[in-house]
């Protein structure tokens, strides 16, 4: 008697369920105003996103415009300023404050895509093995097992060794390096998930098993994916500032916060604000991503969200 | 007799961080031999006959194929000859002996200021009975999670060595001291020989990176350290040693600080190689003469050799990191002393 009423109360379940989902996923859009990391945060990301798109229009200057007769201008509001840059010039002339607006395209460039192309390989690879496990479970395993023997920082530097520098390299060895962060937290979300009564009821409603991943556990592992996203973004910012304060990423023309902040050390003592406001916008950056990635776990969260 | 002290020692993980290490060997060499360019064109000597490129071939194996050169290369690996570095032109494991000792110490200092750090603000954090102490510690390492080294060592230089110009921003000793040291670990020999002059100038080049690096190793252990505590705390030991009348401050040092370390280590193990990863950047930024600063001149320059040596050298650190970690557990854990 159990047995066979159990699948029913499961699909009995299922249609009730649906609007209040929907309802609560309504009432999720609203509460994104209610955490105030998410907004500040987003917020702030959103406006250097923009400034990326748009920096021919935004910025003052072309930041590869070279002055040696304006070098090492100090910020607007020190004593011998010069107006229109406001915040100051480096040691060739180049305005400060158009090369931060340029420099933008690159962080966000390897940010998104870097992130956006880890967190596709993880969340894929992770779906499967949590879902299916058997020898596809095996094998993912082992090759996380693997990546995790090798640190992150001999990785990298065995990846720039082999393929070189510019963009391209850099994405591909986030990629490479982080894939693993997302499998690992996705494989074990979709192993609880498919254990939950709702994956039953779709299996006794016929559904395939691929259909049931895609549609069923897909879902209700996205969230996690999305935190996810958000801090490696943040970490990919600072892997490409790192990389290109070493002079590992882009080439030097390309204006870059790392190569900003390589030029400033040099410069430290007699121009203290190159180094300065890129360290700055890129902490910015970096704690945005996290805060951001935090508000959307209390948000998505449910018991973080009582 | 069954209790011998070897027992701690765990053989089985020894034996996987050999594979391991094997591991590491096969592929940076099979990816490195990938790489376009040829690595006796670059280590000859300019005006080298053609029958002395070729004998520096042969020696090195590189006119047979990847598989024959491999067990070359690990036979003169084995007896420690990774070749000459490209870039240098000395000897790469004479390269790394001379500047791993720097980083070793800087790693070391960098460690117990993050132990210290961790361990006293989580204790003190569960001491605090206010919410409001508890919950200003927990935001602030909420931001300190997630500045990474690269930004405190750069904001340091910016705060320490220029607007506040207390400490030097680069090297590790002043070159106007005369050392005659036999070891080229220097903090430790100073303060062994009580050479305190050059130990506090040694300490003066550490401190901003050792804390670079520090901070964000700290800001993991207290978090571990503080839920692990909040755990332990109410648990029945710890409520009966309350009732007997122990206070907080003792309760926490002599009954549950001890097992909420077990948690917190396991994680600062893992969290050291990171730690020691970050030498590679923190160091450039100070200048700093260890294998940190090594590593990125070597694949600037594109120095395959010394490249190698290097990883294996990362290699092999963190693996000892890793057997460190597992055998102190059956020392902290009894319970894992009778498995």
């Amino acid at each position: 008697m159990v047995e066979r009423a159990l699948p029913e109360a499961a699909v009995m379940a299922t249609p009730l369920a649906e609007p209040a989902i929907a309802r609560r996923r309504f009432a999720g859009l609203l509460a994104v105003f209610r955490e105030p990391r998410v907004v500040f945060a987003g917020g702030f990301l959103l406006v250097l996103l923009l400034a990326a798109i748009f920096a021919p229009l935004v910025a003052p200057h072309d930041p590869l415009e070279q002055d040696l007769m304006l070098n090492t201008l100090p910020p607007a509001w020190s004593a011998d300023a010069e107006p229109g840059y406001v915040l100051g010039t480096d040691s060739l002339g180049r305005d400060v404050l158009s090369r931060l607006i340029y420099g933008t395209r690159v962080a966000f460039t390897v940010a998104i895509v870097a992130a956006l192309a880890a967190g596709l390989i993880g969340t894929l690879l992770g779906l499967l093995s949590g879902y299916f496990g058997g020898w596809v479970d095996a094998v993912v395993s082992r090759l996380i097992d693997i990546w995790m023997a090798f640190p992150p920082v001999l990785l990298s530097i065995l990846l720039v060794a082999v393929i070189g520098t510019g963009v391209t390299s850099v994405i591909l060895a986030i990629v490479v390096i982080d894939w693993t962060r997302f499998c690992r937290v996705v494989r074990s979300e979709t192993l609880q998930q498919a254990k939950m009564e709702y994956v039953d009821a779709a299996v006794t409603l016929g559904t395939g098993r691929g259909k049931i991943l895609l549609k069923e556990v897909l879902p209700n592992v996205l969230p996690v994916v999305v935190v996810l996203l958000s801090l490696e973004m943040g970490i990919a910012v600072i892997v490409e500032a790192v990389l290109s304060f070493v002079g590992l990423s882009v080439s030097s023309d390309t204006p870059t916060w790392g190569g900003m902040i390589a030029e400033g050390r040099q410069i430290i003592y007699q121009a203290w604000w190159v180094l300065v406001f890129p360290l700055v916008l890129l902490t910015a950056t970096v704690l945005a991503f996290n805060q951001l990635g935090d508000g959307v776990r209390r948000l998505t969260d449910p018991v973080l969200r009582r | 007799m069954r209790k011998l002290p070897l027992a701690f020692l765990p053989w089985r993980s020894l034996l996987l961080a050999l594979v391991t290490l094997f591991g590491v060997a096969v592929i940076s060499f099979v990816l490195l031999r990938v790489v376009p360019g040829d690595p006796i064109a670059m280590m000859i000597a300019p005006g080298a006959s053609q029958a002395d490129i070729a004998q520096l071939r042969a020696s090195y194996g590189l006119d047979r194929s990847i598989p024959v050169q491999f067990v070359i290369w690990l036979g003169h690996a084995l007896t420690g000859d990774f070749g000459t570095s490209i870039s240098m032109r000395q000897d790469v494991t004479h390269l790394i002996a001379e500047r791993l000792p720097a980083t070793i110490e800087l790693t070391l200092l960098a460690l117990l200021i993050a132990l210290v750090l961790g361990i006293g603000t989580a204790v003190l954090s569960t001491l605090s009975r206010r919410r409001l102490v508890g919950g200003t510690i927990d935001n602030a390492n909420g931001i300190l999670l997630a500045v990474p080294d690269f930004v405190w060592a750069l904001a340091f230089v910016v705060l320490f060595g220029v607007a506040l110009p207390i400490l030097p921003i680069s090297g590790r000793v002043d070159p106007r001291l005369s050392i005659d040291f036999a070891t080229p670990f220097t903090l430790f020999e100073s303060l062994l020989r009580l050479r305190l002059d050059i130990t506090f100038d040694v300490l003066s080049h550490m401190i901003m990176p050792a804390l670079a690096l520090a901070l964000p190793l700290a800001a993991v252990i207290l978090r571990v350290l503080k839920g692990a505590l909040e755990v332990e705390a109410r648990q029945d030991y710890a409520l009966l040693a309350r009732i007997r009348g122990k206070s907080r401050l003792r309760v926490t040092l002599e009954e549950t600080l001890r097992n909420a370390l077990i948690p917190t280590l396991a994680l600062t193990g893992v969290q050291f190689t990171f730690l020691f990863g970050g030498t590679v950047i923190v160091e450039r930024i100070f200048a700093y003469p260890g294998i940190g600063n090594l590593a990125i001149d070597a694949v600037i320059n594109r120095d395959l050799p010394l490249i190698q040596g290097l990883i294996l050298t990362f290699g092999l650190i963190f693996i000892l990191i890793n057997l460190a970690v597992e055998a102190s557990f059956g020392l902290l854990n009894p319970r894992l002393r009778h498995g």
